[in-house]
């Protein structure tokens, strides 16, 4: 059995609006090991971004234990967050969220802004990235110029490109047709196979779902 | 760098609401300084006037003149070092629209009453020689290329006639904000004429100037001066320059109070129109300052990118408004009567100001959504649908 890499204990997150509390997950407990290709299902509403972005270090529970990666990051301050998210988590978001004045190249760099490399690695790193997901032909066209699908992949290369332990994806393919949602599913499969990614990925599509190794249902702040 | 390279996209990114918003910044930031401007050469020409000088004038108006016999009686006065007078002779040079200010002096004393005209010994002993000479100012000089030896011709209208005169010395501004832009001519020259075309007009002067020794002493010595005359034909009213100075065009201080605080409110709209800007285009990226977040930038890279923006429209528009500031008060310099203001150039305070006003919208109109983008949570900020 290989080592737990996430390990989500007792987790409750409720949002307050106002006074106003709306629980969302309710005492969710989840253990994922290295190397796994975790897809979580369930309808809308049910929690699973929330859940996600726990994972991720974007969002902090309500109450629980959250370890990953070895760092127990519910105490983590915002800056220190920060750091760990830039060295051990990847994202790929369902509408991509590169930046529309860069280039792919420069959306790929950007997170290696914050390491210390030199402008020469930094270029190494992001051929490779974008080498891995196929675009490196495309590297100085603007998101606009590119498909939907040449996008998405332009978001992995810029999840990748700091080499992080684990990808999370929220709906990646959920706004590409069926060829390039293929070709997107494909390239995560190849991440988790032969980059050895811990890769939780949030979708509807079952199709989607498929590629992973275990698939776990999400309903109304519940694990099933 | 990639960070000011990104700025720098970012600035672009709309470029007509980028153009609008920084050509409105150049604007009022020229407007800005075409008012502070005038408010401070307003000053200046205060300023220059100096502490220790009278001037007396007809008690009914500036217009009346003065009988010559009043110098022996004002020069006899305790603590008077030199008195001299002056008479604005007019005249036309070419044409009408060459303006600049011409008067009949005492060659004898004027320099000692305005020592701020600095003329060197051997003109000033040339002038002083020829009857039909005449001193002008540097500026003049430059604008009309008057040198030693030529010969202007006037056409009088207040005092009739053609005249020429022999330019025999040129005078130089002591400090920047001396008016080196007239033209001295010999009152005893006029005064002949008049002896013989209109003998009514003889002996008479425009105002005195009287040197004083002591600045403290400078209202009991005007009460001297106008007690001697008092009940003469020609009464008069003494005042020092400075207060001749701002009586002059009085009024006219009312109107330079609001324009100097007209000139701060201009920054003020400035500012809005800017902060308007940044708010818009910080709010359509609120999104990506969240995945900013994401990928693990500091609160420190977000400050750099919003301030950094609107610093760069707003030093844009400075620079541009400052630069039209030059030629436009040029313009504006050649637009007003020359003896309204001495002097009439930006000052390099203004263009400081005018910088730093420039920095502080800049500063100014990111507060707000520097603040915003800070408070953000990344959650909601990745669920925002701009
Ligand atoms: N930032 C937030 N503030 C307030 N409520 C939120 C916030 N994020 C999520 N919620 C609420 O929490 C619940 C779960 O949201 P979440 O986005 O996790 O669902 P989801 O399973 O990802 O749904 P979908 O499939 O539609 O993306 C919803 O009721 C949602 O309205
Ligand atoms: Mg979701």
């Amino acid at each position: 059995m290989a080592n737990s890499i996430i390990q989500v204990q007792s987790v409750s997150k409720s949002y307050f609006r106002d006074t106003f509390e709306i629980p969302v997950l309710r005492n969710l407990s989840l253990e994922v090991h290295e190397g796994e290709f975790v897809a979580l299902m369930g309808p809308s509403g049910s929690g699973k971004t929330t859940l996600l972005n726990l994972i991720a270090g974007i969002d902090r529970p309500t109450s629980g234990k959250l370890i990953v990666n070895g760092t127990d990051i519910a105490t983590l301050n915002e800056s220190a967050l920060a750091k760990w998210r830039a060295a051990n988590v990847g994202f790929v978001f369902q509408f991509y969220n590169l930046l529309p004045v860069l280039t792919a190249f420069e959306n790929v760099e950007l997170p290696l802004l914050l390491t210390s490399l030199s402008k020469a690695e930094r270029k190494k790193h992001v051929h490779v990235a974008l080498s891995v997901v196929g675009l490196a032909d495309r590297m100085h066209h603007y998101p606009k110029q590119l498909s939907g699908g040449q996008e998405q992949r332009v978001a992995i290369a810029r999840a990748i490109v700091t080499d992080p332990t684990i990808l999370v994806a929220d709906e990646p393919t959920g706004d590409l047709d069926k060829n390039s949602a293929a070709e997107v599913l494909t390239l995560l499969d190849r991440l988790n196979k032969e980059y050895k990614k811990t890769i939780v990925m949030v979708t509807h599509d079952p199709h989607a779902a498929e590629k992973a190794s275990i698939i776990r249902h999400l309903d109304k702040g519940e694990l099933q | 760098m990639r960070i000011l390279k990104l700025i720098f996209k970012n600035a672009l990114r709309h470029k007509l609401r980028s153009g609008l918003t920084i050509l409105g910044i150049a604007i009022a930031v020229f407007a800005f300084g075409l008012l502070r401007t005038v408010v401070s050469m307003w000053y200046v020409g205060i300023e220059a006037s100096a502490a220790n000088r009278l001037i007396t004038r007809q008690a009914v108006s500036f217009i009346f003149t003065l009988p010559y016999s009043y110098k022996e009686q004002i020069a006899k006065l305790p603590g008077v070092e030199e008195v001299t007078f002056m008479n604005w002779f007019g005249g036309v040079y070419r044409d009408k629209s060459q303006f600049f200010a011409r008067m009949g002096v005492d060659p004898e004393t004027v320099f000692d009453v305005y020592p701020e005209f600095v003329l060197a010994a051997d003109q000033l002993d040339a002038f002083k020689r020829e009857r039909n000479s005449c001193v002008v100012g540097a500026d003049i000089a430059r604008q009309y290329g008057f040198k030693l030896g030529d010969v202007i011709q006037l056409e009088g209208d207040i005092y009739p006639g053609t005249w020429q005169f022999v330019v025999r010395g040129i005078y130089t501004p002591r400090n920047k904000t001396t008016d080196a832009t007239q033209m001295f001519i010999h009152w005893q020259m006029i005064d002949e004429r008049m002896r013989a075309d209109m003998p009514t007009r003889a002996g008479e002067v425009g105002w005195y100037i009287i040197k004083i020794k002591d600045p403290a002493r400078s209202a009991v010595i005007s009460d001297q001066v106008d007690a001697l005359f008092k009940n003469s034909r020609a009464e008069t009213k003494t005042e020092t320059e400075r207060a001749f100075t701002q009586g002059f065009i009085s009024g006219a201080s009312s109107i330079i109070e609001a324009m100097n605080f007209i000139s701060f409110i201009i920054i003020g709209i400035i500012m809005l129109v800017l902060g308007n800007t940044m708010i818009m285009s910080a709010r359509e990226r609120t999104r990506e300052y969240a995945v900013f977040k994401t990928l693990g930038f500091s609160a420190g890279h977000l400050v750099g990118l919003i301030l950094g923006e609107s610093l760069f429209i707003s030093a844009l528009g400075g620079a541009l408004g400052i630069a039209i500031t030059y030629p436009m008060v040029e313009g504006f310099s050649q637009a007003i009567p020359k003896g309204f203001f001495p002097i009439f150039i930006v000052e390099p305070g203004t263009v400081m100001l005018a910088g730093v006003a420039a920095l502080i919208v800049g500063i100014a109109a990111s507060i707000f959504p520097i603040q915003r983008a800070l408070r953000m949570k990344i959650v909601d900020g990745l669920r925002f649908i701009g």
